[in-house]
């Protein structure tokens, strides 16, 4: 079996304490990510409401050159290009007249996609692949203590539940356990961030946050993990505007990536966690395991 | 975007069914039961000039003009919390988005809304570079939208230079890979 990995567009700039921990992570755990070349962008949202078909010919490019290279698994750790290539996989698989029209436009670029390639989420990877013992085994610092709220957001487990449950996964607190992290209850752990209404609908996305924020404060969590660099910016990014419209700015209530905290429990170097790159202080919340 | 005839109701009625039924399960959408679970899921039906059920309801009811008119499918997230729950398996967030590329299509741009202008900016930045540069996507965005929503967001902007998480372009892919992603677009636009 093959692995390559799809960083996506928001890695390497806003997601990059994401990217950090990611690569310093999976090194640790020998897992071997090498990069897709040439990668092109999903297409994310947009091109889905600009024409699906195009959205997705679009997305079969990466699936295309994923298998042109000998590869059967194509990773990523952003949740919208999960979505995003996981459906183009899928949709031409399942509806054999919409899978030639794929075809026929990587036709036109000299491409084709046979359909062996399977998409999946790091989190995934690392909960099934890996597996939680093996990271408890090699781990060097016990965040026992750490209060933490697990977010997965939408589109790792919606539509598809491939790994985890559409509407309360699982899989995000059992490998918080594993570092011994304490997870607090978190029933909105799957509601929306807002996604690109942050740009669009700013109001409304606002609210969204808040209700993110505010529900892992009454939890008593200490910081909010997460598994998708869209995720983090929206948790993280507008504290002012949640401030101005709901009164709280949650100033004590960091965002990291989970292989952030990973990368804490295995004892990485401080600057391979990408933890000082929030926009929210990592301290004091991680000050005991750093 | 150039003139284009207008499409009687019709017409756009019988381009949306087309495009629908090519989807998986799209078919689906003739089972709908209005039981309003869709909008229940939904984390923004209340901010929808019609929720997703009314949704499905004024469509069978001929009036999809009405609703590329509003603002319901640009209030979509995408969080597919409607798919998963519908008991009668319709692919609702595909249908949003099939709304959405018709509105595209016929140049429908409700009051308001910025959704649009915002995939045209995306779609830019993509075809520019193969990949998407957050700050060339913001500024094609505020500067065709709104400047000064544009110099609101600067603070932020500024958080994440101070961080090492903005660069001023993104990698782009090969020339090569341009010329691909350029055949792909005409190909599934054009056919
Ligand atoms: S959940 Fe499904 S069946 Fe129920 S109203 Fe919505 S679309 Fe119709
Ligand atoms: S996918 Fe869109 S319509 Fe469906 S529940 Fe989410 S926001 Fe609402």
């Amino acid at each position: 079996m093959a692995r390559l990995f799809y960083p996506g567009c928001a890695l390497e700039q806003s997601g990059k304490p994401y990217e950090v921990s990611t690569l310093a992570v999976a090194k640790a755990l020998g897992l071997d990510l090498p990069e897709l070349r040439d990668w092109n962008c999903c297409g994310a949202t947009a091109y889905m409401g600009t024409s699906e078909l195009w959205g997705l010919a679009l997305a079969a490019r990466n699936l295309a050159l994923t298998e042109q290279l000998g590869a059967d698994e194509l990773v990523t750790v952003c949740s919208g290009c999960y979505v995003v290539l996981n459906k183009a996989a899928k949709y031409t698989a399942s509806n054999p007249a919409l899978g030639a029209q794929v075809n026929d436009a990587l036709a036109a670029a000299g491409l084709t996609y046979k359909g062996t390639v399977r998409v999946r989420h790091l989190l995934d990877v690392i909960v099934n692949d890996v597996r939680p013992e093996t990271i408890q085994a090699k781990m060097k610092t016990s965040l026992a203590g750490l209060k933490v709220a697990p977010y997965y957001g939408c589109q790792i487990g919606r539509p598809f539940d491939d790994f985890d449950d559409s509407e309360s996964p699982t899989t995000l607190d059992g490998l918080l356990e594993a570092v011994e992290a304490e997870v607090v209850p978190y029933p909105l752990k799957s509601r929306c961030c807002g996604g690109m209404l942050m740009s669009t609908s700013r109001d409304a996305a606002v609210t969204l946050v808040y209700n993110l924020l505010e529900c892992a404060d009454r939890a008593g969590a200490q910081c909010i993990v997460t598994a998708c660099p869209l995720c983090t910016v929206n948790l993280e990014g507008y504290r002012r505007q949640v401030a101005a419209k709901h009164g709280k700015a949650y100033d004590g209530l960091p965002i990291f990536a989970f292989t952030q905290l990973l990368g804490v429990a295995l004892g990485l170097p401080r600057a391979q966690t990408g933890v000082d790159m929030g926009l929210i202080p990592a301290e004091p919340a991680l000050t005991a395991y750093l | 975007m150039a003139e284009m005839p207008k499409a009687t109701s019709q017409q756009l009625a019988d381009e949306f069914m087309e495009a629908i039924l090519n989807l998986p399960d799209g078919e689906k959408i003739k089972q709908c039961i209005q039981c309003g679970t869709c909008s229940g899921a939904c984390p923004t039906s209340h901010l929808m000039d019609y929720t997703p059920r009314e949704t499905i309801a004024a469509l069978r009811a001929g009036m999809l003009d009405r609703v590329l008119d509003s603002n319901t499918m640009w209030m979509c997230s995408s969080c597919y919390g409607c798919t998963v729950r519908c008991p009668a398996g319709i692919k609702l967030t595909d249908v949003m988005y099939e709304l959405k590329s018709l509105a595209m299509k016929h140049g429908v741009r409700p009051k308001n809304v910025t959704t649009p202008a915002l995939q045209e900016a995306f779609v830019a930045e993509v075809e520019a570079h193969g990949r998407n540069a957050e700050v060339g996507l913001m500024r094609r965005f505020f500067m065709g939208t709104n400047p000064f929503d544009g110099l609101r967001n600067l603070g932020l902007a500024l958080a994440m230079k101070q961080r090492g998480r903005l660069s001023l372009g993104s990698s782009s892919v090969s020339p090569e890979g341009q010329r691909q992603l350029k055949a792909i677009a005409d190909k599934a636009r054009g056919g």
